[in-house]
């Protein structure tokens, strides 16, 4: 083989990794992600990561299970969740949670172990403004 | 207040320190100097490279025939940055890098 | 003093300007004066950053909360140490210790370089002055570390409690020691470019740099995932969170750099690809500190809404055109010296390696940025969780740390299969030996990627020992010294071959301990009364009692009140006791109620880890404190004015009687094999990093004998 062929062959072999890999990348990412939602826009028969806030005062704790409201970052609409598993801890009254599951005759069931708090206060800036 | 005045104060000291290279204009035995460094560290790097492709070869991971070609080539590169060495050295009081 | 350190920062900025425009003037226009006088432009930058650090630090030590930044992060009860480390957990004084640190880097290489490369290093001054420049102008426009309060608080809001954990004051002047760290190979590259000098010059007077921005990165992820692991309370140490990852793309991409320049060094190749890399590496390095600060991608350390994520963006902007401008504006220049004379080749792998590392880069940046990806495709915000990153990243792992392992045996331009397979058949013996046994004692085999790493792991670490046999034997016969001689003496006088090899070892051992971890851990949740006994994984663990501490809790992060838990752990008749606890921190919102307010504020895990080399017993606690409700509210109402000495007294009385009757308290227990290794092999890394970035003996010499070692070089090139 002349080595200008030689080249051609090593650029196509490259190209078809690099278009595989991204292949690969597009269809996994779509086919396994789930689709953030406030609690206004939740609809049955899907599973969502609920984004939102916790309601002031409506965290209890019931056996195993906690119980607390999510209400949209910038509205008044909230959904009841109900969760088991590992509770980080800024969990708190008022914070920005991430819950996954999937809502259930009105009350969103999430995933043992889902519950994400983020973290506000590396720099306190929004917490000053909440 | 403060920080006017602090502001004033450091653009003075901090001109003054920037400014004194541009009044003493003695840098062209620099340059002499600068390319003795710059070619001893050339030097150095050729002579590791020589000495990486000796173990690479020990090791097996060149062939005789090519480290052969290899080193040649290394050394005849050594060689000319030597020379290059010897004839800026030429020009430097001894000792003159250490400074 | 804080008009003083506004000055300091005001005074910088217009300096870094100058040393830009001074020693780009003094290189076109050949007036050396001008490049003198704009590399000392940047020493002075250095100073007045120290001297505005030492002020803020100051501020912090001595809690002055006339200053903004001290009010917000620090209170009077903070611990010392804290106090300093909390400087850098706000995101001004984050600012400042960038410019300082970036501007400390620049000076000493700058110094280091300044009787060397006359044509490239004026540029990179230029390139280092206006990214000091970018970040004090942050700080003097929008973010000013220095902004007052006209009216000090008495009490400051004091450090995030999340945040008291000696790791996680280290692992972000770490991370950033990384991130500027790769501005130095950075500017060089982008002066080179500049300067038309594409050789290997800049990679050499650089290289040193990167290898350290690459050790302080990579310390920095570690601890980062040992705070998690320690102190976050879910028990796992990586969770491809945003943050996490923005600090692992620069490492990987770094990592892919560090590999190629040995073959421009040595063949005079991928001239183009390693300017193009140190590029991407910086921008990501960019991107990391920007991801950290401006909150677009959610992620438990989304630091909300900040005022400079635009100026960030813009300046990474700007970095990526003019790199890429420039690149090809050079192409003719970078031509490579010579070809590739085979894909079995050492050049070949090396270019596999990249294109591997590169690829994890792109993975793991594509699921980062997903949320953004799906919500300008689809219009609604989706994420992919860790299980995506899992299902991807694992091969390209695989293949990478088969490639650590295969790379250092191979041959420059080309080998033959049989050549290598000569020197391959150990290793591949004793990973199929590992197969063998693995498969005949342990149940490894329920998960068969951690089967092959395990394999793989063994595959490497016998190709590092060879490696270091092998060449020890050949200096053996060569000098006839005795075999520990032959072997300090080998790796002494090529530490950067062998440090590589260390830290490939390195790599192995913590993949060891990942693979082994992420797939066999065992995990219980469950809830105890006192007496009760639970078994995770062997171990019987009893619940023997409560217990409740005001002030000052074991782990020094001046917590004031900490409910904990004693547990009996039994195993094959061993016995020792564990103590997790829970500490609770006063919430300063005094509308909570009087006595409410001091459980009503940050809570955090302090996890209990008996570590082993086999595995780790890690437990945490969640103590109930749902059942002193009543008590609490009861007590806010009876005693809602009393004074200070009053209200500590009844906490004391709720603290007790939570220790003499606690209620079921919820427990996380996980054992997981070989999570040890995970730090051994990250030790092992650095440990190979830091002898490869040794300066060589040779080096050292010069300094004392230059003129002579030139005499001795003569005589070697001659003979």
């Amino acid at each position: 083989m002349d080595p200008s062929r030689k080249r051609k062959l090593r650029l196509v072999v490259a190209l078809t990794a690099a278009v595989l890999l991204a292949t690969a990348l597009i269809y996994t990412s779509f086919s396994a992600s789930t689709e953030a939602s406030k609690p206004s826009q939740l609809k049955p028969g899907r599973s969502y990561d609920l984004t939102g806030k916790v309601v002031p005062g409506s965290i209890r704790h019931a056996g195993d299970d906690l119980r607390f409201r999510v209400r949209d970052r910038d509205g008044t609409a909230s959904v009841p969740v109900t969760y088991t598993g590992v509770v980080p801890d800024p969990f708190r009254d008022g914070r920005e949670v991430i819950v996954s599951g999937e809502l259930e005759h009105g009350t969103f069931v999430a995933e043992r172990d889902s519950l994400v708090t983020k973290c506000p206060s590396k720099f306190t800036k929004d917490e000053q403004t909440s | 207040m403060e920080y006017a005045l602090a502001l004033v104060v450091l653009a003075v000291v901090v001109g003054a320190v920037l400014s004194l290279p541009l009044r003493r204009r003695g840098e062209e035995e620099l340059r002499e100097e600068t390319m003795l460094a710059e070619l001893s560290a050339a030097k150095e790097a050729k002579y590791r490279e020589i000495r990486d492709a000796e173990l690479d070869h020990q090791m097996g991971k060149l062939s005789d025939a090519d480290w052969r070609s290899v080193d040649r080539d290394l050394r005849s590169e050594a060689i000319e940055i030597l020379r290059q060495l010897d004839r800026v050295e030429g020009h430097v009081p001894e000792g003159g890098m250490d400074r | 003093m804080a008009g003083v350190g506004s000055a300091c920062l005001a005074i910088a900025l217009l300096t870094a300007l100058y040393a830009a425009a001074a020693s780009v003037f003094g290189a076109r226009a050949g007036r050396r004066e001008w490049v003198t006088s704009g590399r000392r432009a940047i020493y002075c930058v250095a100073t007045l950053c120290i001297v505005a650090f030492g002020l803020l630090e100051a501020a912090f030590l001595r809690s002055d909360f006339s200053y903004a930044l001290v009010a917000e992060g620090s209170s009077t009860d903070t611990p010392t140490f804290y106090k300093v480390t909390a400087l850098w957990a706000t995101q001004d004084g984050s600012l400042l210790l960038w410019a300082t640190l970036l501007s400390l880097f620049a000076s000493t290489v700058l110094f280091l370089t300044r009787r060397s490369l006359r044509d490239i290093a004026p540029y990179a001054t230029a390139v280092l002055g206006c990214v000091a420049a970018f970040f004090l102008l942050l700080m003097v426009g929008w973010e000013n570390p220095f902004d007052t309060l006209a009216t000090p608080p008495l009490e400051g809001a004091g450090l995030n409690p999340l945040l008291r954990h000696p790791a996680m004051m280290i692992h972000p002047p770490m991370l950033y020691t990384g991130y500027v760290g790769f501005s130095i190979p950075f500017a060089f590259a982008i002066g080179a470019l500049v300067a038309g000098r594409t050789g290997a010059d800049w990679i050499r007077a650089t290289r040193r740099f990167a290898l350290i921005a690459w050790t302080f990165l990579g310390t920095g992820i570690m601890l980062g995932a040992l705070w998690s692991y320690t102190e976050l309370g879910w028990g796992g140490y990586w969770a491809w969170d945003p943050v996490e990852n923005a600090s692992l793309m620069p490492w990987l991409v770094g990592t892919a750099f560090l590999h190629s320049i040995m073959v421009q060094e040595k063949r005079g190749m991928l001239k183009i690809w390693n300017v193009s890399l140190i590029c991407a590496t910086f921008t990501l390095a960019l991107l990391g500190t920007f991801l950290v600060r401006s909150g677009i991608l959610s992620s438990i350390h989304a630091f909300g809404a900040s005022t400079i994520g635009v100026q960030f963006l813009i300046f990474i902007g700007l970095v990526i055109a003019l790199s890429a401008g420039l690149i090809i504006a050079r192409l003719p220049q970078l031509r490579s010296e010579a070809k590739l004379d085979s894909l079995l080749s050492r050049e070949a792998f090396f270019l596999l390696n990249n294109l591997v590392l590169v690829g994890l880069c792109l993975v793991i940046m594509w699921g980062t940025f997903f949320p953004l990806i799906s919500e300008a495709i689809t219009g609604t915000q989706a994420s992919v969780g860790p299980p995506w990153f899992n299902r991807l990243v694992t091969p390209l792992a695989l293949v990478l740390v088969l490639l650590t392992g295969i790379g250092p045996v191979l041959a420059w331009r080309r080998f033959t299969p049989a050549a290598l397979w000569r020197v391959l058949w150990p290793p591949v013996s004793a990973a199929a030996l590992a197969l063998v046994l693995l498969l005949a004692f342990t149940n490894a085999a329920d998960s068969p990627a951690s089967l092959a790493m395990f394999c793989l792991v063994a595959f490497v670490l016998v190709v590092v020992g060879m490696e270091l046999a092998r060449g020890t034997k050949a200096r053996r016969t060569m000098t006839g010294e005795s075999w520990p001689r032959s072997l300090a003496r080998l790796t002494g006088r090529n530490r950067r071959r062998y440090g590589g090899y260390l830290a490939h070892a390195g790599i192995a051992v913590l993949f060891l301990g990942v693979a082994a971890s992420s797939a066999f851990l065992e995990q219980r949740d469950v809830r105890l009364k006192p007496g009760d006994t639970f078994e995770v994984d062997g171990y019987r663990v009893t619940y023997r009692e409560a217990t409740a501490k005001l002030g000052g809790d074991s782990a020094g992060t001046g917590a004031p009140i900490s409910f904990g838990a004693v547990l009996d752990v039994r195993k094959h008749g061993k016995h020792f006791v564990m103590r997790p606890s829970r500490n609770y921190y006063s919430s300063g919102d005094a509308s909570l109620g009087t006595i409410s307010r001091f459980f009503e504020g940050e809570a955090t895990s302090e996890v209990d880890v008996r570590w082993g080399l086999k595995r780790d017993l890690w437990l945490a606690v969640r103590p109930d404190i749902g059942s002193l409700e009543k008590p609490i509210q009861e007590a806010d109402r009876k005693f809602a004015d009393s004074p200070g000495d009053v209200q500590a007294l009844i906490v004391a009385a709720l603290a007790e009687r939570y220790r003499r009757d606690p209620p079921p308290a919820a427990f996380r227990a996980i054992a997981s094999p070989l999570v040890m290794w995970i730090w051994i092999g990250g030790a092992i890394v650095v440990l190979g990093a830091l002898v490869a970035a040794w300066p060589s003996p040779e080096a050292r010499l010069r300094r004392v004998r230059s003129l002579y070692s030139a005499r001795l070089g003569r005589e070697l090139s001659r003979a």
